[in-house]
């Protein structure tokens, strides 16, 4: 889900900045190819996104959206900088998720009335484009901070284990995920399967994902 | 699976819905909110112009490819409805008398850009070049990027601030806007303003244009066409 977001959002903004931009426009030239690609990245993206949810782990996913939804008193004062412990995901990575999915359908939204529009001028919303571009605009802004957390800021970054490989180290996990990290000792008991998903491994990391 | 989660309350799905509803009205409120926060915005938006080669503009082309401008083979045709069909070299182009303006341009996606500075001839000097016939009622405009053509009633193309632009903000029209010349009508959208512009025939009716066999309207008037205002 997460990687198939990745890639569609990279693909899409540099194919869409190419029609946005003038300058950028003149270099590449070949509109109808850039649309094409824009308009047949966004498709597969949604169909890319059915998909997972028809085929994939949907009870895996259906606990990842609770958890996604569920703000708790510890998650308002952690979005107030009071430390919180934290669940898997804190408070921040819930709303980025929640700000996401809204986005993506939005982008689906104005991106369909764009292109239905110019087929059929009934459809062609004015204010399509305008929405569209904001929404670029936040995106991008939303991006940049992401992968900066992701990659570059020391406290954060080694969160990109987390996704990438699908563990973390443990005594991370306690300072930034205590809630989480406490659980899954509770649960990694003796006789528990150490592959199993959410359950501490014992050479000290935890499995993110699973 | 977590204790967090099942305590807590339903905020994710409220700051979902509420994104939703937001986004989707905004179809409905962007444009006048645009315009609402235009001086807010708009200090904003030059700023971003000085530092992104953005400047509000944005390019369509319909074909494969933008037209490249040579200057040693470029010709304008003025053919049809004419006692004396012309072929103009760039360099006679730019020898007619010069007309100068500064107007907006509004495209019917919904994008505009104010105070463009345009640089060209007034259509009065290319057909007293040529001559139009009493029959001839309107100039169908040949764009070298093949399909694109469009037309304006002789009125139309008279009016005071129509033009054939080969200058835009002070320098030659660069070729994402047409080079060498096209065709700047402030009143109309931005789709009836042929780009590239090769040829132009005078006819005794007004044809159908490019956009027009799309469902755009013939008569482009800002605000008061293509669905807006009516």
């Amino acid at each position: 889900m997460h990687w198939v977001h990745a890639t569609a959002f990279v693909i899409l903004f540099g194919s869409g900045l190419c029609l946005y931009l003038p300058s950028l426009a003149e270099v590449v030239s070949r509109r109808p190819l850039v649309k094409g690609i824009h308009i047949y990245t966004a498709v597969a993206w949604a169909v890319a996104l059915v998909l997972i949810v028809l085929f994939g782990d949907r009870g895996a996913l259906r606990r990842t959206a609770r958890e996604i939804d569920r703000f708790d008193d510890d998650d308002r004062a952690w979005l107030q900088h009071r430390p919180a412990p934290q669940g898997r995901l804190n408070a921040g990575q819930k709303l980025n998720a929640v700000v996401t999915a809204a986005f993506a359908l939005l982008f689906v939204v104005t991106g369909f009335f764009l292109w239905y529009g110019e087929r059929d001028t009934r459809f062609r919303l004015p204010n399509a484009l305008l929405v569209h571009d904001w929404l670029m605009y936040v995106s991008f802004i939303l991006f940049v901070g992401h992968l900066f957390l992701a990659l570059i800021y020391p406290k954060t970054r080694h969160a990109l284990n987390g996704i990438t490989r699908g563990w973390v180290d443990e005594d991370w996990a306690l300072e930034h995920h205590r809630k989480w990290a406490d659980e899954l000792r509770a649960r990694s008991g003796p006789g528990v399967e150490p592959s199993q998903p959410g359950v501490a491994r014992p050479d000290g990391f935890l499995k993110t994902i699973g | 699976m977590t204790v967090a989660s099942d305590e807590g309350r339903p905020y994710g799905r409220r700051a979902f819905l509420g994104l939703m509803a937001g986004g989707l009205s905004s179809l409905l409120w962007a444009g006048p909110a645009g315009r609402v926060l235009s001086p807010v915005t708009s200090g904003f938006s030059q700023l971003l112009g000085n530092l992104l080669p953005v400047g509000g503009w944005r390019i369509y082309t319909i074909s494969g490819s933008m037209p490249l401008f040579d200057e040693s083979s470029f010709r304008l045709e003025i053919t049809g409805l004419v006692r004396k069909p012309q072929q103009l070299t760039y360099q006679e182009l730019r020898a007619l008398p010069r007309a100068s303006q500064v107007s907006d341009f509004h495209c019917v996606t919904g994008w505009s850009v104010k105070n463009v500075r345009w640089g060209g001839v007034r259509f009065a000097d290319l057909l007293a070049l040529a001559e139009p016939l009493p029959s001839a009622r309107a100039i169908r405009f040949v764009s070298l990027e093949d399909p694109y053509n469009d037309s304006l009633t002789l009125d139309q193309a008279l009016l005071p601030n129509v033009m054939l632009a080969y200058e835009m903000d002070g320098q030659p029209l660069s070729r994402p806007h047409g080079s060498p010349a096209r065709v700047v009508i402030p009143e109309m959208y931005g789709y009836k303003g042929v780009k590239w512009l090769t040829r132009m025939e005078l006819v005794d009716r007004q044809p159908t244009g490019y956009w027009e066999g799309l469902g755009y309207d013939q008569n482009a008037w800002v605000g008061r066409s293509n669905g807006y205002g009516v």
